[in-house]
């Protein structure tokens, strides 16, 4: 067997190789570049038929907390919720909503059929503030530490699987 | 109930497509005529169920059955009619089922058309079409149904991503695939060849009309969707280097080789392995493009699945297809005797030349798109290659190829005088060369890089003119009647190269003198931009079947004399919520005007975004030439006519591996 020909196997092979290795990364985990920056500061008015507003003073108490960027016209966001409502239940930190986007009555009946798990909800009508955040799409989660800086970012919706994998043990982290 | 027949149809198709992977392929071996015969009924059977499969996912889209979960999740009643039908491909499960129906479409030519192939053949390349048609009807069957119900169903569907219901991108995909999958024909020719241990003239002729027709697909397949990245995304960029365009950009390349070192085997019965290999090769990114695409593993705007059971089978059926292809062709390839042999000044070398820019473009195409991934593979790190990479290898890969192509349709073949030719395109090096000079002093912003593309272009387009002068002796006695006897390959080609010449053109103009503005403007005011006068008369709300926008009203006049309105839109979609650009354009010959309009400001203000870009249509108009040129060469009545009957002297149909 000739080498010439035996070649664009093996460089196939190699390719192949990198192919499944890449696989089993997570392409959609882009590491925010605010990861343990300040969050931004903000301070936003309270959804429609609420009366707290949110601001970035929230979010430095000392204790670790969770921000979700949602909204009503998001679908995965929709199926997020009942697992943000679990959590919530936990008791274990609290979880503030970034409102992205969205129209004040349809946030208000979107609350209002889902349930709402919220502390407190910042409309963020215009998207600014979620700019600011980094933001690139609907739902997104922040854990952030009890000094206000951002420790990690999820994209896409919550599961059982990151509350209790992710989320969960890197609060009692922080809560330590 | 039409889901269930689909889904039926489709089931029935993989059952075909199993006997047809086996039994003729026994049937070859054994040299049994009643099983090579099986072939291409079962092609045929093939063909019809899948087109029942893909009509019902049509249906369901067209009649609005949201108890399709496929429908429901990408369609919406408010859907205009063009882009229910164009849905059906606008989604993963859908154009997982257009690439099986364009594949089966593709075996059943085989097995209509190929009359005059000798039966061993066809049956082994039917055979090998129907394996390639089993993984991916299995991909569909398992990880991709079209055809899942959702129950309840919903009232209306969640409609179709708002960027992509466009007519230019409606027809984008089918194009694509038909290229995509028509490279399959050559690869099954490519692996009979290898499992006969043989290949002649003939095989090159047989191999050269699909290559060509896939070819001509592709390349206005990758024009239409540069297109509709000019218009629709609204920053007028046309190319972007990202992996799903590279995905597509890499079969062309290869694809382009192949199409012409299949000339030489034709002609000259010499390259064979190289022809083989580069068959391969050339299905192999395709089959890789739709792994990129499908699997998620490269981030992009395009990838709309990511789904890891899905990357996991693609990239099974790619090691089992690519990497066994490629392992038969290290233990037969070497069986493969050249038998034509040519000096390196030739016709031949000159196709070689052709060859090896176009792998090495390819491969460094190629290396850009998988190196962020194998980096992040291996370290961790995340990295985007970008544009600068590109740019930078591509210009000096295309430099000697442009070059070469000039020269090389005067060398003939075997043994080429090169001083002759050399002094023959002494018209061409003139006229090159005057117009660099004049761009150099009448250009402002003349840069190195765009004298160099201008060149280029100016010397492609000259040389190839010439060629075609002096074949027809434009002008002396007689010429009429040999312009009229000049076989259409030979027309296909001059027109596919001046083709290139315009594309080349358009791009170095277009980047190099294009004029941008970005401005508050309030109705009634003006700008001037490259000469024009643009003035926004009115910004008005406009109501679509699915989306509302705002419209702006340019009126654009030079020198006082009116030339055109221009109607840019800022739409906002309802069904999925989202905001798309429409930017108006005006395409004049010598330059495109180009308008979008952005966001209002406080004071009743809209950004807009202006642009003068010259000969920017030129891009498409020079793709257009060049798939007219590949039409034209497939014409040619001996491409029709098919290979002449096969000589007698051939290897032994098996052959002992070294």
């Amino acid at each position: 067997m000739k080498f010439q020909y035996v070649l664009p196997f093996l460089v196939f092979g190699l390719i192949a190789v990198a192919l499944g290795v890449g696989l089993t990364l997570k392409p959609s985990e882009i590491p925010s570049a605010l990861i343990n920056k300040p969050v931004p500061e903000f301070s936003l008015p309270p959804v429609k038929g609420r009366t707290d507003g949110f601001s970035s003073a929230d979010l430095k108490t000392g204790k670790p907390s969770l921000v979700n960027v949602f909204a009503s016209w998001c679908i995965p966001c929709r199926a997020e919720h009942p697992i943000l409502t679990a959590f919530a239940k936990r008791g274990v930190a609290p979880l503030y909503g970034l409102n992205y986007k969205d129209k004040p009555d349809a946030a208000r009946a979107f609350l209002d059929e889902l349930g709402d798990p919220f502390t407190k909800i910042g409309a963020d009508l215009n998207g600014r503030v979620s700019i600011d955040w980094g933001v690139y799409g609907v739902p997104e989660t922040f854990v952030v530490s009890g000094d206000g800086r951002i420790i990690y970012k999820h994209i896409g919706p919550m599961t059982e699987a990151t509350i209790t994998d992710t989320i969960l043990p890197l609060l009692e982290k922080l809560q330590k | 109930m039409i889901a269930e027949i689909g889904q039926f149809a489709l089931i029935l198709t993989l059952a075909l497509a199993l006997v047809q992977m086996v039994a003729p392929l026994v049937g070859a071996q054994r040299g049994a005529p009643s099983l090579m015969a099986l072939a291409r009924p079962l092609a045929v059977g093939q063909f019809l169920f899948v087109a029942l499969a893909f009509a019902a996912l049509t249906a369901g889209h067209v009649l609005d059955d949201f108890s399709i979960l496929n429908v429901a999740a990408n369609s919406n009643t408010a859907k205009p009619m063009l882009y229910k039908v164009a849905g059906v491909w606008g989604n993963h499960e859908g154009s997982i089922l257009l690439w099986v129906t364009i594949l089966a479409t593709f075996g059943a030519c085989v097995a209509l058309f190929g009359n005059n192939l000798p039966a061993g053949l066809r049956a082994r390349v039917l055979a090998v079409q129907a394996g390639v048609a089993v993984g991916f009807l299995l991909f569909s069957l398992l990880t991709s149904n079209p055809f899942a119900r959702l129950d309840p169903a919903p009232l209306d569907g969640r409609g179709l991503n708002p960027l992509l219901q466009d007519p230019g991108l409606a027809f984008h995909p089918p194009f694509l695939y038909v290229g995509y999958v028509g490279f399959s024909i050559a690869f099954s020719f490519a692996i009979a060849a290898l499992i006969e241990g043989r290949v002649d003239a003939a095989w090159g002729r047989w191999v050269r009309p699909w290559t060509l027709a896939a070819w001509c697909a592709l390349t206005i397949g990758i024009a239409l969707g540069s297109w509709w990245s000019y218009y629709e995304l609204g920053w007028s960029g046309w190319w972007f280097w990202d992996p799903v365009e590279n995905a597509s950009f890499m079969p062309w390349l290869s694809g382009t080789a192949l199409l012409h070192s299949a000339i030489v085997v034709e002609k000259r019965n010499a390259l064979k392995s190289w022809t083989i290999l580069l068959a391969i090769i050339t299905f192999s990114l395709s089959l890789l493009g739709t792994f990129l695409v499908r699997s998620g593993v490269l981030t992009s705007v395009h990838a709309f699945a990511t789904d890891p059971s899905r990357g996991i089978f693609i990239l099974a059926f790619l090691w089992l297809v690519v990497g066994g292809s490629l392992a038969l062709f290290a233990v037969r390839a070497p069986a493969l005797k050249a038998s034509g042999l040519f000096a390196p000044i030739s016709r031949e070398g000159g196709l070689v030349l052709n060859n090896l820019f176009l792998s090495i473009a390819a491969a460094t195409v190629l290396l850009g798109t998988l190196f962020p991934l194998a980096l992040d593979a291996l370290t961790g790190q995340k990295v985007s290659v970008g544009p600068p990479y590109f740019n930078r290898t591509f210009v000096p890969l295309m430099t000697p190829l442009l070059v070469i192509m000039g020269i090389g349709p005067f060398l003939s073949w075997k043994r080429a005088d090169l001083a002759g030719v050399l002094g023959r395109l002494k018209g061409a090096a003139a006229i090159t060369g005057a117009v660099v000079l004049v761009t150099l002093l009448i250009a402002d912003r003349a840069s190195a890089a765009t004298l160099l593309g201008i060149g280029l272009g100016v010397w492609l387009a000259a040389s190839t003119l010439s060629e075609w002068a002096g074949r027809v002796r434009l002008f002396k006695s007689g010429w009429p009647a040999r312009l009229r006897r000049l076989p259409r390959a030979a027309w296909g080609m001059s027109i596919a190269h001046l083709g290139m010449a315009v594309t080349i053109l358009g791009i170095t103009v277009s980047l190099s003198w294009q004029t941008e503005k970005l401005i508050i403007l309030h109705p009634g005011d003006s700008v001037a931009v490259a000469g024009y006068d643009f003035t926004l008369d009115e910004v008005a709300p406009v109501t679509g079947p699915n989306y509302i926008a705002q419209r702006g009203t340019f009126t654009v006049r030079r020198g006082g004399k009116l030339v055109t309105t221009l109607h840019p839109e800022a739409r906002t979609y309802q069904n999925p919520p989202m905001e798309t650009t429409e930017a108006g354009i005006r395409p004049l010959l010598l330059k495109d005007l180009y308008a979008v309009i952005g966001d209002p400001d406080e004071n009743g203000g809209w950004g807009v975004r202006i642009y003068v870009k010259p000969l920017i249509s030129w891009i498409w108009a020079g793709s257009l030439l060049m798939m007219l040129g590949g039409l034209v060469s497939l014409s040619d009545r001996r491409t029709r006519m098919g290979a002449p009957a096969r000589r007698a002297k051939t290897m032994p149909a098996t052959v002992a591996a070294e």
